[in-house]
């Protein structure tokens, strides 16, 4: 199973690896979810959705379903 | 001769942008509206060095030129119709020096379209906090632009960014990198066809659907043509455009760019974890609601006393002063009275805009998204439509205008359908003025009775709107992909002068719009009410005298019955006994019928339309509050403003669909009457019901 975004836990830091542009807005890759880039769970609402991220130095929060389709590998640091 | 050269302040949003906008045109500034759309349009004069004048745009601010909104859509309007009378000489790109990576992309597109531009690295006093230091002549020469280091918060770097702007001429339009590199065979071909064209341009045309000014038709249209990839093709190269740029700005980054991570310093971290938590962030949510409710309650009442005593001595005073006559019975009955009616709101809705404005400003409201989020859905909204829910509380027009970020048409046209449930401030002055009339004052645990009955009418406000989403959700059959990507900027301590500018704006505009509406209407009503047909009204003296002749009233007595018999067969009296048996079940009689028709103008006008329809006829200098005290019910007796038509008449404020601006903006944003005429009809027959529900129980 591949692992994704919704995966990660608190704290827990990934680099992304792929995202699929058929299901990720253009504007979620301008803000820098792309591949390459470092993502980190900040933090999460009730429910693990939406969720708080830090992708490549920014802050912003995007929902589960989202979450599941940007592809990741931990970094566990 | 001095000459005046075009500047566009462009950004993304949370940059401080606006703070840089207001700290180069000061108070020289104006909000308008882009003809035909309400994007709102702010534009202001500086004055630069050695006599030139800048004329100033701040654009909306976007994260790219791929526009995604309206708002977005103006500014790749302007960027790419050079015959736009505001085409800027210079663009002026500000960016956030703890984001630098994301701003440059916005950056490189607007490089790219061959516009002199001037990069902006704004709150630079949070470098040395954040251990981040700047390579400024090595990211010049990699960006081909000049940088204009500047803090808003500490006054620093705008007579440098002034100067840079001045001398525009110098700075370099070569592109940071060539778009056509993302598919060689693609852009070849799309020279060869426009060989004039800029080749950024071309491509920003063929994958935007925006309106396009009038002057490139011919170049757009056959552009269209041209339109050889399908669409899922062209989102791939703009994504292959994407990562390009970010290759660009990651490598310029590499060494322009040090940050060292031991000294910085992050507040944010410990503000998240309590502000987002899961239990303390809404507890804390709820706790700052609680407070602004009751601080504009309290913080407001000694000057609105002092404006209520002051417009009744005023309206006294011309009384007096000036000839007797019509034209001094309109002024001192009819104008002032109507506009005492809107000025005592002043403090409330200055103090309801400065909380609302505090909280953008801060950071804060992009967490209440956040936390808000999940629990909106299940009502079929956003988290995102917080926002308009909470500033609707202000006004429902900036509010309906601010659901523009919601992605999900669907869950957009929700929140636009239900935001006018919230209490908005014309709805204030209804209901302050009867909860002081109806509610006695004690307290509860630290609250009074009346701000916990203007909390619980919030609520109620609240309520509906989630309610009546619920329902809509279910009803409307409408299928949107629906995305959700919210940025949460850093907390910033919130600049005086921009909140203090909002302040003064916002309460300008609503007193200025609303005052338009009131005056107007307080004259036709004093005209109404001052004037009737037939023998009733024209020969009232003598009828009422004959009437009352053997039971010896005092003179006084005798004027005062002579005005109501008046008032009673004026126009105005007339039309309101025709409606008063549709509204007698609600328990209001023919004056409140009045003020209530014509409070579907402007709900505002409530109190001045009373305040005019009292003070017609009667010569003694009091205050609105306690003439509506003194007024008595004319089948049951005992005061006509009692405990139960003053719930029923609150409860059919909260509800009714009464504001035309409001109804003029839902049919601009959802381009139909459909949905502003469902608005009026529903929510007005539901006001009424349940009006009537409650005076029937209460009584």
């Amino acid at each position: 199973m591949e692992v994704t975004v919704a995966h990660l836990k608190r704290g827990e830091k990934a680099i992304i690896v792929d995202v699929s542009s058929i299901n990720i807005p253009l504007k979620l890759l301008e803000m820098g979810c792309l591949p390459g880039n470092e993502v980190e769970l900040v933090q999460l609402a009730p429910f693990s959705d939406p969720m708080y991220l830090k992708i490549n130095g920014t802050h912003l929060a995007i929902r589960k379903e989202t979450a599941i389709h940007i592809i990741i590998e931990i970094t566990n640091e | 001769m001095s000459k005046q050269i075009n500047v566009a302040l462009i950004g993304n949003p949370n940059t401080g942008k606006t703070s840089v906008f207001n700290a180069l045109t000061g108070l020289n500034q104006k909000v308008g509206n882009y003809p035909g759309i309400t994007v709102e349009k702010k534009e202001g004069i500086c004055k630069l060095p050695r006599g030139v004048k800048a004329h100033i745009i701040d654009l909306p601010g976007t994260y790219s030129l791929n526009a995604s909104s309206l708002d977005e859509n103006v500014v790749i309007e302007l960027l790419l119709n050079k015959n736009d009378k505001d085409f800027p000489d210079v663009a002026v790109v500000v960016s956030d020096v703890e984001n630098l990576k994301r701003n440059l992309l916005l950056f490189t597109q607007i490089k790219d379209l061959e516009i002199p531009t001037i990069l902006v690295i704004n709150m630079a006093d949070r470098m040395k906090y954040k251990g981040i230091s700047l390579d400024i002549p090595y990211l010049e020469a990699e960006l081909n632009t000049k940088i204009a280091i500047v803090s808003t918060r500490k006054k620093e770097g705008i007579d440098n960014l002034k100067e840079l702007i001045s001398n525009f001429k110098e700075l370099s339009i070569t592109p940071c990198l060539s778009a056509s590199e993302i598919d060689k065979e693609y852009f070849d071909n799309l020279r060869k066809a426009f060989p004039n064209q800029l080749l950024y341009k071309l491509w920003l045309v063929i994958t935007q659907d925006v309106n396009f000014g009038k002057t490139d038709r011919n170049v757009i249209d056959a552009v269209a043509d041209f339109k050889t990839k399908t669409k899922a093709d062209l989102k791939k190269l703009q994504q292959k455009e994407t990562i390009k740029r970010y290759q660009f700005i990651n490598n310029t980054l590499k060494k322009g760019q040090n940050i060292d991570l031991s000294t910085a310093k992050d507040l944010r971290i410990r503000l998240d974890r309590i502000l987002t938590h899961k239990v303390w962030g809404y507890v804390i949510f709820l706790f700052i609601l609680l407070t602004i409710f009751q601080a504009i309650y309290d913080w407001s009442a000694i000057p609105m006393d002092f404006i209520d005593s002051a417009f009744a001595s005023l309206s006294e005073w011309t009384k007096n002063a000036l000839p007797e006559g019509a034209l001094t019975s309109l002024l001192a009955e009819g104008i002032i009275p109507g506009l005492g009616g809107i000025v005592i709101f002043i403090p409330q809705i200055a103090f309801l805009f400065l909380f609302i404005s505090v909280l953008e400003e801060s950071g804060y409201m992009s967490r209440v998204v956040f936390l808000m989020d999940r629990g909106m859905r299940r009502f079929g909204l956003s988290g995102k439509s917080v926002v308009p829910l909470i500033s609707g509380t202000a006004c429902a027009i900036p509010a309906i205008m601010a659901t523009r970020n919601i992605e999900s048409w669907k869950e957009r046209l929700i929140t636009i359908l239900v935001t006018p449930f919230t209490t908005c401030s014309a709805r204030l002055p209804v209901y302050l003025i009867i909860i002081s009339l109806v509610i006695p004052e004690g307290r509860f645990l630290g609250l009074g009775y009346q701000a916990l009955t203007l909390m619980l009418l919030y609520l109620i406000g609240f309520a509906s709107a989630l309610i009546s989403a619920m329902i809509l959700n279910k009803v409307l059959k409408i299928k949107s992909k629906s995305f959700f990507v919210v940025e949460m900027p850093n907390y910033k301590l919130p600049l005086i002068k921009n909140v203090a500018l909002t302040v003064v704006e916002k309460t300008k505009s609503f007193v200025f719009g609303a005052g338009k509406i009131i005056l107007a209407i307080s004259i036709v009503l004093w005209f109404l009410a001052s004037y009737g047909p037939g023998d009733q009204f024209n020969n009232a003296e003598e009828i009422v005298t004959e009437k009352f002749a053997s039971d010896n009233l005092t003179e006084d007595e005798l004027q005062q019955e002579i005005a109501s018999q008046k008032l009673e067969y004026s126009f105005i009296g007339l039309a309101g006994r025709a409606i008063e048996p549709a509204i007698r079940p609600l328990g209001y009689d023919w004056k409140i019928g009045i003020a209530i028709v014509s409070s579907f103008a402007a709900r505002e006008v409530f109190v001045g339309t009373l305040a005019t329809i009292y003070s017609v006829g009667s010569d003694d200098e009091d205050t609105i509050k306690n003439r509506m005290a003194g007024e008595v019910n004319p089948i049951l007796g005992g005061p006509l403003f009692n405990f139960a038509s003053g719930i029923s008449l609150m409860l059919f404020y909260a509800f009714a669909m009464q504001c035309m601006s409001t109804l003029a903006v839902v049919k601009r944003e959802t381009n139909s009457w459909k949905w502003p005429i469902l608005q009026l009809v529903l929510m007005s027959a539901f006001a009424y019901v349940v009006a009537l529900i409650a005076y029937q129980i209460l009584i």
